[in-house]
This record gives C-alpha cells, structure tokens and sequence, in this order.
C-alpha cells in the first residue's frame, strides 16, 4: 500500500544549520499493516510522516501510495488517499468552527466542495449517530465550538474526522502525545477500534516505546533518518522495550540518554 | 443633528458597510489583513465613471468596477501565496501600484459624474426626495449582500474557506488547496470593495484618486466596533455586526463633528477614526469575546 525508496531530505542546505533529516528511507508496507515508528528526536519520525502527508516534498527518493507516485503531490491532493491526527489536539480540527462544521470538512475529504449547504438535517442526523458511537456526550452539542472540547475530545472527534471517508493510508501523529494517561489510553482503544474495524492501513509516530510495541502489527525504528529496524509479528511480540532499548544504545554506539524514551 | 445630516451619515454608513463586509473577509475569515483596500475602494470609483462618462451602461460600467476589484485582490494574493511575499507587504505593494493605475484609468485625477446617468438614476422617478430613497435602495442592497454572504460562508466551498483561515495545516490535510481559497477570498473581499467605490462615485456624483486614503481603517473600525458591540460566533452575526458597526461609526462621527463643543472639524476625520480603532483594540475583551466562549452555540 505504500512504497518508500530512497526517501532524503535535508534541512537548510549548504548553511551550517544543513540537517539532513532523512538519508534514503526505504519502507514497503502491505495493506492492512499498522506500523508504529519510534526513535529518538531528531531520528526523522515527524519529517517520514509530513513527507507521507505531502506536507514536505523530499529531495530525492520516491514516494508511492496505492501503486500511484505521489511524490511530488501537494497536501491536498493527497487527501484522498490519506488521513491524518496531528499531535496537537487543536492542529486536527477548527477551534472556531462548531463541531459539526468541522466533521462537515472531513466529510468532504477528498470530494468536490460544492455551493450548497455544508449541514444539511440529514447529514446532522448522520454525525450525530457517528460521534454517539464515541460514548462522550457530544452528539447533543453539535453545534458547540470545537474549541469547547478537551484535548482528549478533541483527539477523539478528530479521529472520527479521519475515518469519515475512505482512505488508503492513516497517519497517527504522536496522536496521544498531549494527553493524559487515562484519555490516551481511550484515545488509543479507539483508534485500535477503527482501525481493526475497517482494516486500515496506518503509519503511527510515537515516542514511547511500550506503546510501539503494544499497538499494531509492525514496528520500526528510525535512527539519524534510517530504518535501523523493522520487526514484525511474532518477532516483534517477543520483544521486550528493554530489547529495544539495548538496539538503541548498539546503533547509537553510546549509552541512551533520552529520558522520555525510556519514561514513557 | 438635522434629519439631513442623519440619513446622510446612514447613506454613507451602508455605502461602508460592503468595505466592512469585505474586510470581515479578508481579515477574519482568511486572517489575512489586507491593505488592498485602499486602492480597490478608487479603483472601482474609478473604473465605473471612467466607464459611464464614455457612455457605458451604468449597471455594466458597476459590474465591471467590481470585477477591478476583485483583480486587483487576486494580485495581492498572488503576490502572497506564489511569490511569498508577506501578507502586509504584497497587499501594501497593489496598493501603491493601484494609484498609479487609478490615475491611469481616469486620465486625470478625478472625473465628475454630474448629468450622468448613475445606477442610483430611477431613484429621481419615485416620489421619495433622494435623501430618503438612496438610504433605502442601498440598504436593500446590502442586506441581500449580506444573505448571499451568509449562504456563501455556510456552503461547503464558504466553510473551507473560513478553515483555510483558522487552520492552514488541518485545511490541506481535508484536501482544500488553501492558496486556491485564498485567491478566490481575495477577489471576493476586493471586489465587495470595489463595488462599494463604484456607489461611491455614483452617489457622490465623481470618482478621485484620493478617495481611498484611510478606507481600510474605516472598514476595521466597523469590523471591530461591530464585535465590540455584539456577539459575532455565528456567521449570520458577524456579518450584521459589520452592517450595524459601520453605520454606528459613521453616527458617532457625524455626532461628534456636528457638535460644537468639541471644536472637531472634518480633516479630524483619519484622527478619530484611528483613536477609535486603537481603544476598540486595546479594550480587553473585544477581540475575544468571553460570552460567545461560554455559550454553546446551535444556530451556525
């Protein structure tokens, strides 16, 4: 479903700031495959999956999504083909729109906007069942400002926004990152629902490495903008973090000193 | 103040009222603050008499003033999302080069348009005297640019706008090519503009170069004052707030000019209005306004 090759990027080329973020990424996920990716800062995680999203075009390498070569599509004409929860909270959604103008955006993902009415009394009825299955309270309050939500209503709504209309590809942004360990793990058990529910393709990003290895089918590691590793399946699952961690610390060459990886 | 005096302030309140409409776009809406203003508001004045003196239909010669506009607006925001330019600086760049080009289109710095035949013409038919029927007949008009917009804002294509505005990045990510939105709100916002400068004209009876000094604060002052005075989160509301802001502010102008005892004079004008825009930006709470965070809402 997506075909990585050779992805490279760097940052402020031929200044002393130059950072290359990527180094040639290659990564072939099939279809159905929920990938977490985890590494350290600055290991190329945030940068792999703005390339995905479109939001930053590589310097070299190629990317394909559904057998198209999507490397060189802005954002918005990939948003047919992919979804995505950023990491804030509020980035996902329209804190000044209400929250059924808002899932009226996702709705038209990837379709022609046209002049007619964005909320129509059939398609409120039908945001209405959709954000019920959220079990939040918020189908009464359709027409409240997104910015009246929390930060874990917010992740959960913008969710339900991802997977308002077909997709090829889900992109999880540290999704879980800004909240609290009880609303992430909610968060977290909803995203698993609708990703298992509708068989969903998905990249996720996420800095703590219980939940790489907890969530999905696939892991991989990115390291100084390489994939250091990648397992899977039964081999992932006799995976402990401390096994991730001693990886760590081999590729690194020196003892892990990032503190968040190994709290989190 | 003389019933004169009253409608006539409301006369040119409601000629504001589509600057105000159109600032509310740019500014609110796209949050992208605009200066083309200033040179759209003559260049529609501009383009209309220019048009009607040659002996252009009156309606085609306003039409065509708002299509000026809506160029005009569509350089600006080219200039922006093509070339890069800061938002301020590309909308302050058409500004200038549209003085050049409104004296251009003139021949001269202002044409006279007495004896001419004006939109605003059947009006001299009704029995009303004019003072009377020109506030009417553009309150009409307003207010049905006033619905259109609403609709426009709430459609599927007006909603994508307004996320273009509020959230770029998540804009993109729903599929929204946000420069495209931001082009067309552009036109949009200038040609409402422009369309206001042809009425201008018309009313006034001539277009001038100079007509457009200050046109972008009276515009905010209207936009701001109309938040300062009412709870603008649905948009129905925010696009009567710029309506019932920019006739207020043209009231209290006339009231304060018509009072003696303040010794203010017309050239005060640009000074006042710039004082008012300050406070009404400064004052805590007017920019957001607390009630409409407490409140839930249902009637967008």
């Amino acid at each position: 479903m997506i075909k990585v090759n050779q992805l490279a990027v760097t940052f402020n080329r031929g200044t002393p700031m130059e950072t290359p973020a990527m180094r040639g990424i290659d990564l072939n996920v099939p279809e159905g495959d929920f990938v977490t990716v985890i590494g350290s800062n600055g290991a190329g995680k945030s940068t792999f999956l703005n390339a995905l999203a479109g939001e930053l075009r590589p310097d070299s390498g190629t990317i394909l999504i559904d057998d198209q070569d999507v490397t060189s599509w802005p954002t918005a004409k990939r948003a047919g083909l992919v979804a995505r929860v950023f990491q804030d909270p509020l980035g996902g959604s329209c804190a000044d729109l209400t929250i059924e103008e808002n899932l009226a955006l996702a709705n038209a993902r990837g379709k022609r906007r046209s002049l007619g009415g964005s909320v129509g009394s059939r398609l409120r009825d039908e945001f209405k069942a959709k954000i019920a299955h959220l079990n939040l309270g918020l189908e009464n309050r359709l027409g409240d400002r997104m910015d009246l939500l929390s930060g874990g209503q917010r992740q959960a709504v913008s969710l339900l926004m991802a997977a308002m209309q077909p997709m090829k590809i889900l992109l999880l942004d540290e999704h879980t990152a800004a909240l609290d360990p009880k609303t992430a793990a909610f968060v977290l058990k909803l995203t698993r629902e609708i990703v298992t529910e509708r068989n969903l393709t998905t990249v996720m990003v996420t800095h703590s490495m219980r939940q790489a290895l907890e969530i999905g089918n696939r892991t991989v590691m990115l390291h100084e903008g390489r994939v250091v590793l990648d397992v899977r399946d039964q081999e992932r699952d006799g995976l402990q973090i401390e096994d991730l961690l001693h990886m760590f610390e081999r590729v690194r060459g020196s003892q892990l000193d990032d503190d968040a990886l190994l709290l989190s | 103040m003389s019933t004169f005096a009253l409608l006539g302030a409301i006369e040119v309140g409601l000629l504001f009222a589509l600057v105000a409409l159109g600032v509310y776009l740019s500014f609110r809406v796209l949050q992208f603050p605009d200066l083309t203003v200033d040179g759209s508001f003559p260049l529609g004045a501009a383009v209309c008499a220019s048009l009607i003196v040659t002996g252009v239909n009156p309606y085609l010669a306003t039409l065509a003033a708002a299509l000026a506009g809506a160029g005009a607006g569509m350089v600006t925001a080219w200039l922006n999302v093509r070339l890069k330019i800061l938002h301020l600086l590309a909308s302050i760049l058409t500004m200038i080069a549209l003085y050049s080009i409104n004296l251009r289109i003139m021949g001269r710095p202002n044409v006279a348009l007495l004896g001419e035949t004006t939109v605003f013409s059947p009006l001299d038919t009704l029995d009303l005297p004019t003072y009377v029927a020109l506030p009417i007949a553009l309150a009409v008009l307003v207010v049905v640019v006033k619905l259109a917009l609403d609709w426009f804002l709430n459609s599927e294509v007006g909603l994508a706008m307004r996320a273009t505005g509020v959230n770029p990045r998540m804009a993109r990510a729903q599929g929204i090519n946000t420069e495209h939105y931001i082009l067309g709100g552009m036109a949009l916002s200038n040609a409402l503009v422009a369309l206001a400068g042809a009425l201008f004209a018309q009313s006034q009876g001539a277009a001038d170069v100079t007509l457009g000094v200050g046109v972008i604060v009276v515009g905010l002052a209207a936009v701001i004052g109309g938040e300062a005075i009412m709870n603008t989160r649905a948009v129905w509301r925010a696009t009567l707030a710029c309506i019932m802001g920019s006739i207020i502010y043209r009231l209290a102008v006339a009231a304060a000019l018509n009072t003696d005892m303040l010794g203010l004079k017309a050239q005060d004008l640009n000074l006042i209005t710039a004082v008012l825009v300050t406070l009404a930006m400064v004052l805590p709470g007017v920019r957001m306004p607390f009630r409409s965070k407490t409140k839930g809402a249902s009637d967008t």
